[in-house]
């Protein structure tokens, strides 16, 4: 069975969807995904779809459904390269990824990650101060 | 009985048969004759083609008088020799390939030309802005000319019925044909328009390095919509903008449905990874959308396009200002 590859960046996970995904993929990506989050403790997750161009409500709900597990394994999400056509649908099935942060390309989305790790840290950083000093 | 002059010759036949066989059987028998001679009849029926034919000059002066006896011509669109000239061409494509078997066929191939030609005539006049009454005018009149002609060509009464009965059917097929083409030349100048406004209202502005601004002006529905959201999801791909100011100043009345097709572009514009401020919301917007109960706490609202830029230099974290008195001097 093909796979989708994973590749670790520092902190962060790389996920390239380079085919059209199909159910069972994108399950696999699904437990692939938690599984290596787990394991390498990464902060943040991007996941480029540019090269997708079909999607349909099971896809949808499957990415919703990786950014919020992520989120409980206290990493972020960020959705890049989304196609016009792909975000009309979605939103046409009525699935807005709420949950989900998006960019316009890789880089824009690296950019957004770093943010928000750093923001988390420097939150944390403060929590402890306030720890210490209490 | 029909065809009296076969029939009689039938039933002299059957007489000098009858010594032999039953009655019916000899009914039968001249009621097949009768019908067999009415199909070896040559000269009647191809009598109307052969006319038609002989006095095609004929028929294109009468038609030509009806149709400038008609109160409704336009001279105005069109000259009395462009008229002319069609009608001629026409005449020739239609009369040329008439033939004994075809008459009762229009929709046989050998008018493929004539029905052409036609069409043609009726999408120019479509579009140059004849009304549909004095297209059909053109075509029926042409019926009028044919029937005054077999009128004075042939004078059994019954067989004139019957021609003037195949010529109204042949004519009255091209008639359906033309308004067909017509009312299509109508509606492709229509759809054409439709297209052109829903273009033309749609423009996507990038006003700055990055922010893009979309004026809506006219009713939101779905298709219009659809074309809206394409464009600027097409338009934020292709500037790499982060920001796309909806301006909805020139919407006249926000309705539920509206705001619906407002929230789903926001919504897709922040699937695609940039973010939508709507702005231009006049008052009586405001007061109608809190009262239809249409939640829009999800998306950023600025009361004017200026303020809405504002808004995204502050995001893009750009600063706009004004230069230095002494600075302006020294250049």
């Amino acid at each position: 069975m093909e796979k989708i590859p994973i590749l670790k960046m520092g902190k962060l996970l790389l996920v390239t969807i380079q085919v059209d995904l199909y159910d069972r993929l994108a399950e696999a990506l699904e437990a692939d995904l938690v599984q290596m989050i787990n394991k390498t403790g990464a902060e943040g997750v991007l996941i480029d779809i540019s090269a997708v161009s079909i999607i349909d409500s099971f896809m949808g709900r499957i990415i919703g459904n990786i950014a919020t597990m992520s989120k409980i394994l206290d990493a972020e999400t960020v959705v890049v390269g989304m196609q016009p056509a792909v975000a009309i649908t979605l939103i046409e099935l009525g699935l807005p990824l709420t949950g989900v942060l998006s960019a316009l390309d890789v880089e824009k989305g690296m950019l957004l990650l770093q943010q928000k790790i750093i923001l988390k840290e420097t939150t944390s950083l403060t929590d402890e101060d306030d720890g210490n000093t209490e | 009985m029909p065809h009296q002059p076969f029939y009689l010759i039938a039933v002299v036949i059957s007489f000098i048969c009858s010594e032999y066989l039953p009655y019916a059987i000899v009914q039968r028998c001249c009621d097949e004759i009768a019908m067999l001679c009415l199909k070896l009849r040559p000269n009647m029926k191809n009598e109307t083609v052969k006319i038609l034919q002989k006095k095609k000059k004929l028929i294109l002066d009468s038609w030509m008088k009806f149709q400038l006896a008609d109160e409704g011509l336009r001279e105005d669109l069109m000259s009395n020799e462009e008229l002319r000239q069609q009608s001629t061409e026409l005449i020739d494509a239609l009369i040329d390939n008439l033939k004994d078997e075809n008459l009762d066929h229009p929709e046989s191939p050998d008018f493929e030309t004539a029905v052409d030609i036609l069409s043609g005539i009726s999408i120019s006049r479509a579009k140059q802005g004849f009304t549909s009454r004095e297209t059909g005018v053109f075509v029926f009149s042409l019926k009028q000319a044919l029937l005054s002609l077999l009128q004075q060509e042939i004078r059994d009464p019954q067989e004139l019925y019957e021609q003037s009965q195949k010529v109204h059917a042949f004519i009255d097929y091209f008639g359906v044909a033309t308004f067909e083409t017509f009312i299509k030349g109508r509606e492709e100048v229509i759809l054409r328009q439709t297209d052109e406004i829903t273009e033309i209202s749609t423009p996507v502005i990038q006003v700055w390095d990055g922010i893009l601004a979309l004026p809506i002006i006219g009713t939101l529905d779905s298709a219009r919509t659809q074309v809206v959201m394409e464009n600027l999801l097409q338009k934020i791909v292709e500037t790499g903008s982060s920001i796309a100011i909806l301006d909805i100043s020139g919407v006249p009345a926000v309705d539920s449905l509206v705001a619906q097709h407002l929230i789903k572009t926001v919504s897709a514009t922040r699937l695609m990874g940039a973010e939508c401020i709507i702005s231009g919301i006049r008052p009586e917007i405001a007061q109608t959308v809190v009262h239809l109960g249409i939640d829009l706490s999800g998306v950023l609202t600025k009361s004017s396009l200026a303020s809405a830029l504002k808004a995204s230099f502050s995001i893009l974290q750009l600063q706009v200002s004004r230069k230095q008195k002494n600075q302006l001097a020294g250049e």
